[in-house]
């Protein structure tokens, strides 16, 4: 009892008041792009890229793709590219995920008086990892945590796909997992949504060149909202997820 | 005056003259005479002939004796060849041997159950077609479970097979994370992988990273500096506090004790955000790159200090907690028990091992970073679920005793700003024709990679291990004769990789 006690007091309060404004201290976020120019007939960046996130003239940046490794900081004779650790990565819409030097940033999430009025209360979410390589899946579980706590909006997790409004897609859908996935969101309920978590659900990500997918999961269902990152961090879900649902933060 | 021997690497390079392959079954003959030397398998894999070699197949076994450095057995083999399977007298080769045959067609004959590893290629999307073992009898009946289970977690399929409440054998079928990782590795330029390395398991990022950076720099002759290898070993230590941390958060959740579980929820989160800190991400992604690590400046060091002071002092405190529940202990002690002489046979390592009383961590037994600030090798006799939370509070002390030790030294000459991955010139040149054997001890246990080159020196094979491949068996055994309720605290206490093991 006395330790129960002693360990209560330790741990305090920890919750994360304000999640819209909290600041990821050191996060690799959203790539900045220099206006100035790259050096004749250089493709540094490009070749490093390990997702083929970045196109030339003009330097653009698909945050759809890139897993924010950072390595084409250093590759860039010019300097023109750096990172932010602004985590609000989310867009409703997959173009909307192009950044450029003359665009900085990120589409706002659209918010839908639809999904407000449906879920703006309560969302349940199914997860089902296809591929993922467990860190957008640990990062899922971490915005139930007592840090991010996200069920304070009503939004959690469920074990089963009867008792979600969706799913929160994480992985480069295997071929392995396409049938498991089908099955899954089959037994969701109308009206239902699918998040894209990740660089990997959204793109395929570092594994969008292997033979081992079937991604065409992604041909039938339209995401409602996509979430980059690798893993996505847990305020880029929240806020992108809070944006969508229109709830006040 | 003594001479001091250096102790083995964890990093061995192998010649393209000392690779002479053997034919198929002299090869067989010696991984034999090896195991029964005592020897540990710790890889058998395959990759296609090129038009320099004979047959069809060049085969690759890797050893680790007892005592010295790590040793390498060549074979060759044609299409659809057979020999006598090594793991009807020693078991602890059956996972290698089947990943062997999934990937190359060479039949170990007198397998005991020859099934896919992952369900690779042509096999993709056929998991209904393979047979489960089955066990007859007019009571018992089946429980399948999975792929999707009820929390967010990874896919895998397990398959029960009980009398009653009590499981009499566990079949776990995996594969249903396989992005065929191995073969992507091929098709990228060599000095721009870690970003895929690092999502391989991306809950042992700097593990693989390093793993992968160390064969690397071996195979360019490029070795890093004292402070580069510290600066890994950092992060590598964090890395295994934070996955320790999660699993005994998983622990806590899945008897539901909620005040535990969300005592090392809030501090996991303390970790990885000062490990984001330092490289960007709160996995370790960044962390390090081929000849490069992070710096670590006085600033940074005297924030991870901070840090795992006030860590160290709370984990205390709910580790007590824990260990002193009677709940806890109730559903810990005694279930899931896995004998020191099955982990032995088995050919298990990492924690698991290491809670059955196997005493071996490959920071001790191949220190390399760890030489001159060795680590404590922690071990538990009784290899029960207690024993594997119980060893892991006993290894995030060890880690956090070691990184207080590390970070408390004057940091070194410092790596000025990032370097870029790909280095230009003749340093990027890598051996021609050469095996390189790379292992880094992770939060799991031994994370192999085995980089092969070409006469041109281009990769021509990346094997890449997860500790898990051989564990899972491990999990297997520790749940018979247990009620199927246990599950999930078995499973949680190995807490192994999906997409480790099925890359
Ligand atoms: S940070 Fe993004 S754009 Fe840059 S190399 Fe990495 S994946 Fe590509
Ligand atoms: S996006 Fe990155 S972290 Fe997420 S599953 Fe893919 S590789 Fe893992």
């Amino acid at each position: 009892m006395l330790k129960t006690i002693a360990v209560r007091r330790s741990q305090g309060t920890q919750y994360i008041a304000d999640l819209r404004g909290a600041v990821p201290a050191g996060f690799r976020g959203k790539p900045l792009i220099a206006d100035t120019a790259c050096a004749d007939s250089c493709q540094a960046c490009l070749s490093i890229c390990p997702s083929h996130a970045i196109e030339l003239a003009p330097l653009r940046i698909d945050l759809g793709r890139c897993v924010l490794c950072g390595d084409c900081e250093p590759a860039c004779p010019s300097g023109k590219l750096s990172f932010s650790n602004d985590v609000k990565l989310a867009s409703t819409r997959r173009e909307g995920l192009v950044v450029t030097a003359a665009r900085a940033h990120i589409d706002p999430v659209q918010v839908s008086a639809a999904l407000h009025q449906r879920f703006g209360r309560s969302l349940k979410l199914r997860s089902v990892s296809a591929g993922g390589c467990n860190g957008c899946e640990m990062e899922l579980n971490a915005t139930g945590n007592v840090n991010f706590d996200l069920g304070r909006y009503g939004i959690d997790i469920v074990a089963s796909p009867r008792h979600a409004d969706g799913l929160v897609l994480t992985g480069p859908i295997t071929r392995n997992m396409a049938q498991a996935l089908d099955i899954c969101w089959d037994a969701i309920p109308e009206p239902k949504l699918v998040i894209a978590m990740g660089a990997c659900a959204i793109s395929g990500g570092v594994f969008a060149d292997s033979d081992a997918l079937d991604r065409s999961f992604l041909e039938k269902v339209t995401p409602s909202l996509y979430l980059p990152g690798c893993p996505t961090h847990p305020l880029t879900f929240i806020s992108g997820i809070l944006d969508l649902l229109g709830i006040a933060g | 005056m003594s001479l001091t021997i250096p102790k083995p690497s964890p990093c061995a390079l192998f010649s393209g003259q000392a690779l002479q392959p053997l034919p198929l079954n002299d090869f067989a003959a010696l991984c034999l005479q090896r195991l029964q030397q005592g020897e540990r398998l710790l890889s058998l894999f395959g990759r296609a002939a090129t038009p320099a070699d004979a047959g069809d197949w060049v085969l690759t076994a890797v050893f680790l004796p007892p005592e010295g450095a790590l040793y390498v057995v060549r074979g060759q083999a044609r299409r659809g060849e057979h020999y006598p399977s090594l793991s009807a007298s020693h078991p602890a080769a059956q996972i290698h041997e089947r990943e062997l045959w999934e990937q190359t067609g060479v039949v170990p004959e007198g397998h005991p159950w020859l099934k896919p590893v992952r369900f690779e290629g042509e096999r993709q999307q056929h998991m209904a077609d393979y047979p489960f073992f089955t066990v007859r009898g007019n009571e018992v009946h089946e429980v399948g479970v999975g792929p999707i289970h009820a929390s967010v977690i990874e896919p895998g399929h397990f398959r029960f097979m009980c009398h009653g409440e009590r499981v009499i054998h566990l079949e776990i079928q995996l594969g249903y994370q396989h992005r065929g990782a191995q073969a992507l590795l091929l098709r990228r330029p060599a000095w721009s992988l870690t970003p895929i390395i690092e999502s391989i398991a991306g809950d042992s990022a700097v593990a693989y990273a390093w793993a992968h950076c160390q064969a690397m720099e071996a195979l360019s002759g490029r070795p890093v500096s004292a402070d580069t290898a510290q600066s890994r070993a950092v992060g590598l230590e964090m890395e295994r506090i934070a996955m320790h941390v999660a699993t005994l958060n998983g622990l806590a959740t899945d008897i539901a004790y909620l005040q535990a579980a969300a005592t090392y929820g809030r501090l996991r989160t303390a970790i990885i955000n000062a490990s984001q800190r330092v490289c960007g991400n709160r996995f370790g992604r960044g962390w390090l790159r081929p000849g490069w690590a992070r710096s670590l400046p006085t600033e940074l060091r005297d924030d991870l200090r901070k840090t795992l002071q006030g860590f160290a002092r709370d984990i205390h405190e709910v580790n007590g907690l824990m260990r002193s529940a009677r709940s806890v202990k109730a559903r810990f002690v005694g279930t899931g028990v896995l004998s020191p002489q099955a982990a032995l046979d088995m050919g298990l390592a990492g924690v698991v091992a290491r809670a059955s009383g196997v005493a071996l961590d490959l920071r001790k037994r191949l220190p390399g970073a760890y030489e001159h600030a060795p680590i404590a090798t922690v071990t538990a006799p009784t290899g029960d679920c207690w024993a594997r939370m119980d060893l892991r509070m006993r290894e995030i002390d060890a880690s956090v005793t070691w990184l207080l030790e590390a970070l408390a030294r004057a940091p070194g000459e410092q790596a000025a700003a990032r370097a870029p991955a790909a280095p230009e010139g003749e340093n990027a040149a890598l051996a021609a024709r050469t095996l390189c054997v790379s292992l880094v001890e992770g939060t799991r246990g031994p994370v192999l990679q085995a980089i092969e080159t070409s006469d041109s020196g281009g990769l021509l094979h990346h094997q890449v291990q997860d500790p898990s491949l051989a564990n899972w068996f491990g999990l297997a055994l520790a749940v018979r004769d247990n009620g199927i309720s246990d599950f999930p605290i078995c499973n949680k206490s190995f807490d192994l990789s999906y997409c480790g093991n099925d890359l």
